[in-house]
């Protein structure tokens, strides 16, 4: 049976939760235009040694006079050194972050959210059904899966990107594969050097024979894309409870304590970001819940 | 001097003739004692010096969109129903430092602001009570709790008053927040024209009221008192029924085409977010010196009415009035009660009272409910 590395600490000052720790920028790896990992290293010796997390959670990011975004762990949850977080440069934030170079600090707490559960699941298939920036949330799993490869069944990982250029994670997919990740990987729009698919994620299912009985389906990425990764698994009989989706909402604090990323009944930063599909099932078709 | 010993729940009788010492009682414990004052035609809550500046002898008029005062000479201090303002900008300010981050020598450092004062609040109603109990559960939560939040509650001093007239917005009787004070204070009082029935909730509250003479409250008093409060119940201006049936009813009912009549008429403009005493959603601020090196990070009031509040970089969750006004109504009367295990509505019925569109929350219920369809 597998164990997910349970966290013993969490980087948050329990005195004051909105206070971060402060991390050094060590590395930063570019992916894709736009998207870079920055691999962090708390300065602070016990919070370093102390800090672990489980695959799907994230962290508040901040720069100092800027402020903070959420942000998904993208490296290896075995790792107790580095953190990595995979960000696309998009808001105020990110493209602070954007201008950063090594040795430059951040402030970091958490982490915060639920975790993909797979060790709810021993012995299932997995379908990790993802696009875009949704990819960096799922390659803790996949470090995971890779680690403890006979807990599972079958593993698919199903990737889309807008264009081959931006794919991310390119050098590790031979890895993966190697790991025993079947890899599948579409773009929107190719050109010339593209010898792969061409289309959106969910018709990636297409392709695919899935056993309705023993799979798992994770799924994280543009909303609409979740919206029909989930529809297309629904249509294979995949149970609803046996889907989970990572959901972004605006977050200010993670503690479920601003309101911000209220979906329904849930904080997306407590009781996500990682739910089972069968508790948003009522409010999924919804518009601008 | 005082010949009965004061027990937790024995009610005694104080001379208003008194009432400055009591003040005074708390004051020299170290209180900031803030209460309600008239100020430009409107009930705000200002430092309390004495009872002379207490709004003695108003009455508010209040209905949707509606809110006058009025004199009309009465002797009693605490008659008049609030106005916009409530307590919880004195436990969760509207604009308060979160920290400060400094850049000295290459490193960053960190300074949080942890002085907090201690208040003493004069004249907080049942349902303000309720509301105050009703962000404890927000803010102080099992695995954190809010330090803002935390330094102001724990210090804070409650002399809350049974509420004996409600005005034309107030449905507390249907939520059974009020308008007998329920647990919580640390005094109350139920005021008659020449003196107050007064009740010590905490030792804090023994000790101030220990400070004034008192006497045994007689029987009639007592009957008065209660005859008072079941002639308020009759006089409530609005009502909200069947309230545990209301998460069903209205997260049932998300896509009811009431809720574009509604956003036809709400301007969107958050008044009632932020008269609510229980809305709670905050939003951080930074602001820097020039050189950078400096950067202070607030904490202020944001409203789920705000276009940005739930904005992110695919685009906004809530783009429209009637998506926004169905998150705060849905959330008030109905997730709250997943989330926190209470409503977040205590029936005070400010937001009826200010909205310019004079939208009222128990007529929109109301017509959500009644087209109902399972």
């Amino acid at each position: 049976m597998t164990t997910l590395a349970t966290p013993q600490h969490m980087a948050v000052n329990t005195l004051n939760p909105m206070l971060p720790y402060w991390a050094e920028i060590i590395r930063i790896q570019p992916e894709a235009p736009g998207i870079s990992t920055y691999w962090l290293r708390f300065l602070d010796s016990a919070v370093r040694q102390g800090f672990s997390f489980r695959p799907g959670q994230f962290n508040m990011v901040q720069v100092p006079g800027y402020g903070e975004a959420a942000i998904s762990i993208s490296s290896d949850p075995a790792d107790r050194e580095l953190i990595g977080h995979t960000i696309r440069h998009t808001g105020n934030v990110t493209q602070a972050i954007s201008r950063m170079k090594v040795g430059d600090v951040l402030g970091v707490r958490g982490p915060f959210g639920t975790h993909w559960p797979i060790e709810q699941h021993p012995g299932a298939d997995l379908v990790l059904g993802t696009g875009g920036i949704g990819l960096p949330p799922l390659r803790p799993v996949i470090y995971h899966i890779i680690r403890h490869r006979h807990d599972f069944g079958r593993v698919v990982l199903l990737y889309g990107a807008r264009t081959p250029r931006d794919l991310q994670f390119q050098r590790e997919f031979a890895e993966w594969e190697k790991g025993g990740i079947e890899t599948m990987i579409t773009v929107d729009r190719a050109d010339e050097s593209w010898q792969g698919l061409v289309g959106v994620v969910p018709i990636l299912f297409y392709h695919l024979r899935v056993d309705p009985r023993k799979s798992v389906v994770l799924t994280c990425g543009p909303e609409i894309m979740i919206r029909f990764v989930v529809f297309e698994a629904l249509a294979r009989r995949i149970p609803s409870n046996r889907i989970y989706v990572s959901l972004e909402r605006n977050m200010r604090c993670g503690l479920g304590m601003c309101g911000h990323c209220q979906l329904g009944p849930y904080f997306v930063c407590k009781d996500g970001p990682v739910f089972n599909f069968e508790l948003l099932e009522p409010y999924v078709n919804l518009e601008n819940l | 001097m005082n010949e009965i010993l004061l027990e937790a729940g024995s009610v005694v009788a104080v001379q208003k003739g008194d009432f400055d010492s009591l003040l005074g009682a708390m004051n020299s414990l170290g209180y900031n004692l803030i209460g309600p004052a008239v100020r430009d035609d409107a009930i705000v809550y200002a430092p309390l010096f004495s009872s002379i500046s207490l709004p003695q002898g108003y009455i508010s008029e209040q209905d949707a969109g509606h809110y006058r005062l009025i004199y009309t000479g009465h002797g009693r201090y605490f008659d008049v129903t609030p106005g916009a303002q409530t307590w919880k900008q004195f436990l969760f300010p509207a604009r308060a430092p979160l920290y400060t981050q400094q850049r000295k020598d290459g490193r960053w450092q960190i300074e949080s602001h942890d002085d907090h004062p201690a208040y003493a609040l004069i004249g907080v109603r049942p349902c303000e009570l309720a509301a105050i109990q009703v962000q404890d559960r927000v803010f102080l939560q099992e695995a954190w709790s809010d330090p803002i939040y935390r330094h102001r509650r724990q210090r804070v001093f409650i002399v809350s008053v049974d509420c004996l007239h409600p005005c034309g917005t107030c449905f507390c009787d249907s939520i059974g927040t009020g308008p007998k004070t329920g647990p919580g204070f640390d005094l109350n009082l139920t005021e008659f024209d020449d003196l107050f029935l007064a009740e010590a909730g905490s030792e804090t509250g023994k000790i101030v009221l220990s400070n004034v003479p008192y006497q045994p409250a007689s029987a009639f008093l007592l009957q008065s008192a209660r005859r008072g409060l079941a002639d308020a119940r009759k006089r409530m201006g609005r009502t909200l029924p069947d309230i545990d049936e209301l998460p069903e009813a209205l997260l049932g009912n998300l896509d009811h085409t009431h809720w574009d009549d509604v956003a036809r008429r709400c301007l969107s403009c958050g008044n009632c977010t932020q008269v609510c005493p229980t809305c709670f959603c905050w939003d951080v601020q930074d602001s820097t010196d020039l050189q950078g090196t400096r950067s202070h990070r607030e904490r202020i009031w944001d409203s789920c009415f705000n276009p940005d509040y739930s904005y992110i970089a695919g685009g906004n969750t809530r783009p429209d009035t009637r998506s926004r006004y169905r998150q705060w109504l849905t959330h008030k009367l109905a997730s709250w009660k997943h989330q926190f295990d209470v409503l977040g509505c205590v029936g005070c019925g400010r937001c009826i009272t200010w909205c310019p569109a004079g939208i009222d929350l128990t007529v929109e219920v109301a017509a959500l409910r009644r087209e109902f369809v399972k």
